[in-house]
């Protein structure tokens, strides 16, 4: 798991020296059922590519639009994510968890 | 955050170091403390407690959300000696996420049928190290299992040198006083000699060589957990 996510800014910092524009999002807060642990990575680029993961598949679509949206405005969000929030239940994060995720630009 | 902060951070975890990326949610501003930053920092308090569980978490800090991001190399453990107490702990040390590597010259004990899965290394201890296997380093743990001073003594100065986090020394007492004899005598100094755990693993009582596994792998949770980070020379 570790040595995943540090992969995660290896990856990030690769894109980045290609000349490709970069989002890092990162699971900041958990409660209950999480599928992945505080401190896990997501890196996307302005295209919508992407590495790694925050949620195991739930709302990596929304963290993905919101991170291309970083990318162009370049102030950090946080974004949360959980069953009380229409949503992201849309999003699926249908385990009963919720999570924060900050997305930030790599400058 | 910053192309450098991330450079930083990879360049700091290529080299097997520590570091806590200190963001402030409110305006995403960042600092990274490395390793050696730690003690003298305002924070070290906080930094030191997250260092020490190698977890990242969200704290207050004067009443703003900061994430901590912490990076810490992942922790291998070195065993001289295919033994019985070996195999028993090889599959316990995969369960705890530790990096396992068997080192044993002597290749009726180093086989792979004995080790299935492990990674083994039928060379002296010396020869070894720095080569075939990553050379030892802070994050590493060595337990010296064969009872032969001239494969454990090579492989415990090294540790002894790179300063891991924990040296263990299988061996009765008796064989242990001769061993802090050679120690001194190579030039270790008795702060040096007396990191090492002997007998080693914790006081359970332990008799078969799975609850000897048992033992040493407790000790070495209790050396990567409960004490504060070693400190940087």
């Amino acid at each position: 798991m570790l040595s995943t996510d540090t992969d995660i800014l290896a990856a990030a910092s690769a894109w980045r020296r290609d000349g490709r524009a970069v989002a890092l999002a990162t699971v900041i807060e958990t409660w209950g059922s999480a599928p992945r642990p505080i401190g896990s990575h997501l890196v996307v680029d302005a295209d919508g590519n992407f590495l790694g993961s925050v949620s195991g598949g739930c709302v990596e679509g929304s963290v993905i639009t919101e991170a291309i949206e970083v990318i162009d405005a370049g102030s950090p969000r946080i974004l949360e994510f959980g069953v009380a929030d229409e949503t992201a239940w849309r999003a699926g994060l249908s385990c009963g968890g919720r999570i924060r995720v900050f997305v930030e630009r790599i400058d | 955050m910053r192309a450098e902060i991330l450079e930083v951070l990879n360049a700091e975890r290529a080299a097997r170091r520590a570091t806590i990326l200190v963001t402030d949610l409110a305006d995403g501003t960042q600092r990274l403390v490395r390793e050696a930053e730690i003690a003298p920092d305002p924070l070290a308090g906080v930094l030191g407690k997250h260092l020490a569980s190698g977890k990242s978490g969200l704290v207050e800090i004067d009443g703003r959300q900061t994430f901590l991001t912490v990076q810490v190399p992942p922790v291998r453990l070195v065993v001289i000696g295919a033994v019985h107490i070996s195999q028993a702990l090889a599959p316990m040390a995969a369960g705890l996420d530790l990096a396992l590597t068997v080192i044993d010259p002597r290749t009726a004990f180093a086989s792979p049928e004995r080790f299935p899965g492990v990674e083994l290394v039928a060379e002296w201890p010396d020869a070894a190290l720095g080569s075939r296997v990553p050379p030892l380093d802070r994050y590493c743990a060595l337990a010296a299992l064969t009872h032969d001073p001239k494969i454990d003594d090579p492989a415990l100065k090294a540790a002894l040198t790179a300063e891991c986090f924990y040296v263990g020394a299988l061996g009765s007492r008796k064989t242990h006083a001769a061993r802090t004899a050679r120690l001194a005598e190579a030039g270790f100094s008795p702060e040096q000699i007396g990191r090492i755990r002997a007998p080693i693993g914790l006081a359970i009582g332990a008799v078969s060589p799975a609850e000897i596994a048992l033992a040493v792998l407790a000790e070495i949770v209790a050396a990567l957990r409960r004490a504060p980070p070693p400190e940087v020379a």
